[in-house]
């Protein structure tokens, strides 16, 4: 997918000017909160927290030794039938599903969601290819129809309303409007039907990969999971590298942590463990099972400053929670994953340089890190991004000599007085008799939505040296 | 016990009455008030831009300063919590520097919950009546646990009415820099903040950091809001009548 996070600030912009997107974001924002809120009060939130702190351990074991389950999760998924291929960037994931639909003459690919497809762009290849792709969970098949990106990677379609949705469907099904959701989603359904029985190729992410027995593990709730990798002629799993952990058992534990955290169920409607091709005893399944597993700027993660993001286990947990997601929403992010992990994600997978808002656009509340299911310290991986970006000079200069200046004068407390003193005064007059300073030179990005209460007009320091002068 | 006060840049150039009001406070609660005068400001600033050399050079600065008191308090979850949290970070791998900056982060404590928790204060001096509804400020909730301490204090005073707010764990909009970097994302953020104080009717909103107060109380007035009272839960705590 084409990265747009430089025009964060722009897009930001239109967000926040865009009515419509505000009232969707409002009337979402606290549905996943307290749905995640009341289930880990269900669980007991002394257990809930255990598991978060099991979660992280079984997601750092993984990557501690994650070519040791990735090789064995190769030898098991190839000893039960199923071919593992390997892509180093989106380039080679493109190229390897377009041989596999050339191999066995595929045309209609029905998908169920997987936000690597996107990072590599597959749609676009397939199309051009000759290869229809459709998406089949009903949040990703509302934005296919509109053409747009997702906006959250649980609920894709989570920007747009139910009008909007009523239009798409009227316009691409030809049908009468409906304005029911029950209804829009069985007209969803019957026109998803079809292609579900003519598709030949099912293509699928993958919510972990269980290197003990080579299978991989799908979450859903709406069961296109199971029709996408059961029904077609060929079955195309495309994940990433760090998804791997060891065992069925660790996979349980982390299904108790992931359904809460990302939906607030205590469990998925579906949980599909999918394990190599059809065997001659089998009724159904795919005849061919591919799996690709995508490096895209993982294994640069491995053993650096940053690897507790690759715990990451996509539930959408940091950006349900994040007030500046909320306020802008997904687009403004401008690439695959938005929130707080895609604000680390974007830039580590595509260069620092290409996204050098994301870090920055962020109040370092915490609020990600507490509700991660597995404590990702999403606040301090942004905070070294900004570390990152000030030493390769990506800063504005003046950043860095306000940051300097500021520092230099703090050090010294006579002139730091001083200039203190003068600050306290200045700003009290140019509060006046209203007490706030409506415009400050230095500071037009605070004035522009909001006053500067003026101070006091002396300082602490000095009306304590004061006081103790006087024997108070 | 011989406690230093670390009033903090914002407190010491903004609102010195608040200061006034954390010295009250400790006062009363039996303790010897120390206040370096060479204090500035604890390094947050560079720290959270990447800017560690700022930050290193202002932490060793503030441990000189109050390394020898038995407590440091600050009226600010903020600077307390960067002072316990990630003054580490910034002496990692040097050993004698990172003895004096666990024993000082050991012994450091935002205002509240050092009253709470460390000096157990049965009552509290000052004197106020009204309704009012709490923020809670993200470093000191979420970095050091700061919820219950003021909520503890104000339930004390018995003219105390206290309405909680809508999602009053969310975060203002403040976050530092990001205020001036992001003004319109970070007053849009504000907004929200205001309309579930708004929504409470309370006649003030009452806090522990000086970033959120800045900045509630500047959408606020921009708002036309000139009424609903923007404190630092010192000032309630240690109010006048």
């Amino acid at each position: 997918m084409q990265i747009q996070s430089m025009h964060f600030r722009a897009r930001a912009r239109k967000a926040l000017a865009d009515e419509k997107l505000q009232s969707v974001m409002q009337r979402f924002g606290s549905g996943f909160v307290e749905k995640r809120a009341a289930a880990r009060a269900e669980l007991g939130v002394e257990l809930f927290e255990t598991l978060r702190t099991v979660g992280a351990d079984i997601r750092d074991r993984s990557l501690a030794s994650l070519d040791v389950w990735l090789r064995r999760f190769e030898e098991e998924a190839g000893r039960r039938g199923a071919t593992v291929l390997w892509a180093e960037d989106g380039a080679e994931v493109r190229k390897l599903v377009l041989e596999i639909a050339a191999r066995h003459g595929l045309k209609k690919a029905i998908k169920s969601k997987s936000m690597v497809s996107e990072e590599a762009g597959l749609n676009e290849a397939l199309e051009a290819n000759g290869v229809t792709p459709i998406e089949t969970d009903l949040g990703e098949y509302i934005i296919q129809l509109a053409k747009e990106p997702p906006s959250h990677i649980i609920a894709p379609a989570i920007h747009k309303d139910l009008q909007q949705v009523s239009d798409l469907f009227m316009k691409h099904h030809q049908r009468p409007r409906l304005e029911d959701i029950g209804e829009l989603t069985r007209e969803a359904r019957l026109m998803l039907r079809e292609h579900f029985l003519s598709a030949d190729l099912g293509i699928s992410g993958g919510n972990f990969l269980i290197a003990e027995t080579g299978s991989v593990a799908i979450v859903t709730n709406e069961g296109n999971g199971r029709m996408v990798t059961t029904l077609p002629k060929v079955h195309v799993a495309i994940t990433g590298i760090e998804k791997v952990i060891p065992t069925l058992e660790d996979f349980a534990s982390l299904m108790r942590i992931l359904p809460r955290s990302a939906t607030g169920q205590a469990i998925s409607n579906y949980v599909s463990l999918l394990t190599g091709p059809r065997a001659a005893t089998d009724r159904d399944g795919a005849e061919h099972m591919y799996f690709i597993l995508v490096d895209g700027g993982r294994t640069e993660l491995v053993g650096s400053d940053m690897q507790e993001m690759l715990r990451c286990i996509r539930c959408g947990a940091c950006m349900n929670h994040c007030p500046v997601y909320q306020t802008v929403g997904g687009h403004a992010y401008g690439w695959v994953y938005p929130g707080p992990m895609g604000s680390v994600l974007t830039p580590v997978y595509n260069g620092i340089e290409n996204a050098l808002d994301l870090p920055q656009a962020a109040t370092l509340c915490g609020a990600c890190h507490v509700a991660c299911p597995v404590k990702i310290p999403l606040p301090e991986l942004l905070r070294k991004l900004r570390e990152k970006q000030m030493q390769a000079k990506l800063r504005p200069w003046s950043e860095r000599a306000g940051l300097r200046a500021w520092a230099f004068a703090a050090r010294r407390p006579r002139l730091y007085a001083l200039l203190t003193r003068i600050a306290a005064r200045a700003m009290k007059l140019m509060g006046g008799a209203k007490g706030s300073i409506s415009r400050l030179p230095l500071g037009s990005g605070w004035t522009l939505g909001r006053e500067m209460p003026a101070p006091e007009g002396r300082t602490f320091r000095e009306l304590y040296a004061a006081r103790r002068r006087r024997g108070a | 016990m011989r406690v230093g006060l670390f009033v903090t840049c914002l407190v010491d150039l903004m609102r010195p009455r608040i200061g006034f009001a954390a010295l009250k406070l400790l006062e009363h609660a039996g303790c010897e008030v120390i206040v370096p005068p060479t204090q500035t400001c604890c390094g947050q600033p560079g720290w959270n831009c990447g800017e560690r050399g700022s930050a290193r050079a202002l932490a060793e600065k503030l441990i000189g300063e109050f390394e020898t008191c038995d407590y440091l308090v600050a009226p600010s979850g903020s600077c307390a919590g960067m002072i316990k949290t990630h003054y580490q970070d910034l002496f990692e791998g040097e050993g004698a520097w990172l003895a004096r900056v666990d024993a000082l982060a050991a012994k450091t404590y935002e205002l509240t919950d050092f009253l709470v928790n460390v000096a157990h204060v049965e009552q509290v001096p000052g004197a106020f009546s009204g309704r009012i509804t709490y923020h809670d400020s993200c470093s000191g909730l979420r970095e050091l646990g700061v919820k219950a301490q003021p909520r503890t204090l104000l339930a004390r005073m018995p003219g105390v009415q206290l309405e909680e707010m809508k999602d009053c764990e969310v975060c203002c909009g403040f976050g530092g820099t990001f205020s001036v970097k992001f003004g319109e994302i970070s007053a849009a953020m504000a907004q929200t903040k205001c309309a579930n104080v708004a929504a409470t009717g309370a006649e003030a909103v009452v806090l522990g950091d000086l970033g959120c107060m800045l900045n509630i109380e500047g959408r606020l007035r921009r708002r036309g809001d000139a009424h609903t009272r923007v404190l630092h839960v010192a000032e309630v705590l240690a109010a006048e009548g």
